[in-house]
């Protein structure tokens, strides 16, 4: 499909659902339509069963994180209309509390995909009948792909030969983390004091 | 007389995570009456390497050998999403050349995992030879990997803008060379599995998969053709140069698991016949040229420039320091894996690294329906079932 017509689609969509679809745009030939958390149900019910949509199949559900907002998540649908060959994207916002309404009824699909948003980024869906985590250990705290979760983790674990079973310990680094920064400060980086000039105190 | 004897209960046991027929380190918990499975409770997450993590703290370049390992039976054609994504973002269109050889060597890497399916398949359901036959020509094929790339499996050979080297002539002759004897070890497999009885009463109306619930599940791949839908990423949505090549599409009828083994079967057939045509292309005068983009702010100079050019030498530090810079946006591209749509939605934020990079592997939504599609089937019928699925744990766990 053609921008244009994505942008049509996307007309038609927003003005179909007034509150629940707030604005859309069309970039990289792809549709986004922003959305209201709380009357998601309503708008995928509405994609999958409308005539000039038919997203019948769900392709994916996720979050991204920012943490300076005042709502910290986008929850990103994907969906794929095969008989449009269309996909679409939908964009809710969200933050550590908001209860977002699970797809299951709709989209059994949507099952795991919101259990690993949950356990990753920690975005509270409800009306899943098996909120339990997925990708990470059992008894696991914290949802690691939050931009607030360091990348060593918290705990490492290994088998202890003493006591017989494996065991979880604080995280120990030999060797500090090694972050590089590439920003050039040539190129509007905006670091509060430039790297290195910490050192070089008021001359006294 | 319609006392309940005491000592009937349900069954619950653990299938895997060693359990050679749960390809890989699946845990699933089954619940048993009598033989008949009333619920399947798959834990996955064993294999979990936070790879999403990793790749957000990594240049784009550091990012294509993650992909490699997500999953291992075909990687090229995980780098490949994660290419065209960037690609999109960067606005950059692939040389001729380079296209040619992506598209060559993901019909290899799809032959690779629908000969590790087939046959292992074939294994679950009792049958040894299979596995062997098809290993071998695996073996070949990952030869032609390393002869492009240097290794066999985890060969990071697409770059952002086209692959990192050019094929040598002899290798592509070589690859020619191989089509039409495979052909005969498919037909070879084929007499050994298709009409075999003992193999279709164990996969004939086993795991039926209606279309509808094909589409609500999330699926897609053989696993939506195998139900009857005509839908082909490489087709519908043509990437690279696959809107040249003249290929069917072959679908199931009844999308049960003895469809898909026929589906991935027949892929195979027109793999290879993608193959000589690429290979063709690649011989024609017009399949001549770069591999890769020309513009060194994407793609490295070559080692003999940089011996004599300044610039070149810069250049070269530049990408493999500091990496390229993606503009700004958000970007979903996705390819028609041998398991299925595998996609990567990219978010960048003008920065040497990827802001936000999710993978969406199709085994994990294949693997969710197991309770819905196991449910009333024997326990037997599950090693089956996981079989036609297609899971391979390093993209289901990432």
């Amino acid at each position: 499909m053609d921008d244009a017509k994505l942008d049509a689609l996307g007309q038609t969509i927003v003005s179909a659902l007034p509150g629940a679809a707030t604005g859309h745009s069309v970039a990289f030939n792809q549709l986004t339509v922003d959305v209201e958390a709380a009357r998601i149900v309503e708008v995928v019910k509405y994609l999958r069963d409308d005539p000039n949509c038919r997203f019948v199949n769900i392709t994916d559900i996720t979050a991204v994180d920012y943490p300076d907002r005042e709502k910290r998540f986008d929850v990103i649908y994907h969906f794929l209309s095969p008989t449009l060959n269309a996909r679409i994207r939908l964009k809710a916002q969200a933050d550590e509390t908001t209860q977002v309404p699970s797809l299951i009824d709709v989209f059994p699909g949507a099952d795991w995909f919101e259990r690993e948003a949950y356990d990753l980024y920690g975005v509270f869906f409800v009306g899943h009948p098996d909120m339990r985590r997925i990708l990470t250990d059992y008894g696991f705290e914290g949802h690691p792909l939050r931009k607030d979760f360091p990348l060593t983790g918290f705990v490492e674990v290994r088998y202890d030969d003493q006591e017989k079973r494996v065991v979880y310990e604080p995280v120990r680094l030999n060797q500090e983390f090694r972050k590089f920064d590439f920003l050039s400060p040539w190129e509007g980086a905006d670091y509060p004091v430039l790297p290195g000039d910490e050192k070089a105190g008021p001359k006294v | 007389m319609n006392e309940q004897p005491q000592n009937l209960r349900n069954f619950t046991i653990n299938f895997g995570p060693q359990h050679p027929a749960a390809h890989g380190v699946l845990r699933l918990v089954l619940e048993l009456d009598g033989e008949v499975v009333e619920r399947v409770d798959p834990h996955i997450g064993l294999l979990h390497r936070g790879t999403e993590k990793l790749i957000e703290q990594k240049t784009y370049l550091q990012a294509i050998p993650y992909f490699d390992r997500l999953d291992y039976v075909a990687p090229m054609n995980q780098e490949h999403a994660f290419c065209l994504a960037a690609e999109k973002l960067l606005g950059i269109e692939v040389p001729r050349r380079g296209q040619l050889i992506r598209v060559l060597y993901c019909e290899i890497g799809r032959i690779l995992s629908h000969l590790l399916n087939v046959t292992t398949q074939a294994m679950d359901v009792g049958a040894l030879t299979p596995p062997l036959w098809g290993f071998e020509e695996r073996e070949k094929l990952m030869v032609f990997y390393e002869r492009a790339s240097g290794s066999r499996m985890h060969a990071a050979y697409f770059r952002i803008g086209g692959v990192h080297q050019d094929l040598p002539q002899k290798l592509v002759d070589d690859i020619e060379a191989w089509c039409d004897p495979f052909l005969k070890v498919v037909d070879d497999l084929d007499r050994l599995l298709t009409a075999n009885r003992i193999f279709k009463q164990r996969n004939v109306d086993i795991g039926v998969v209606p279309l509808k619930e094909a589409w609500e599940w999330g699926f897609s791949g053989v696993m939506v053709r195998g139900s009857g839908a005509a839908w082909d990423l490489r087709k519908s949505q043509p990437y690279e140069c696959y809107a040249e090549m003249d290929f069917d599409i072959p679908i199931g009828k009844n999308g049960d698991c003895y469809d898909r083994y026929l589906i991935r079967m027949e892929e195979m057939r027109q793999s290879v016949h993608i193959m000589k045509q690429c290979i063709q292309k690649l011989n024609a005068p017009d399949g001549k040229g770069p591999v890769v983009v020309e513009d060194n702010k994407v793609a490295p100079p070559r080692r003999g420039e940089m011996k004599r050019s300044m610039e070149a030498l810069i250049h070269h530090f530049k990408l493999y320091t500091e990496g390229v810079h993606v503009p700004a946006g958000e970007v979903y591209a996705a390819v028609e894996a041998p398991k299925g749509e595998f996609g990567v939605y990219l978010v960048a934020d003008g920065t040497n690294k990827p802001y936000k990079c999710k993978i969406r592997a199709p085994g994990f939504a294949h693997l969710q329906a197991m309770d819905h599609i196991c449910r009333g089937h024997l326990l037997a019928d599950v090693s089956a079932i996981l079989g036609s699925l297609d899971i391979v744990f390093g993209e289901v766990d990432r």
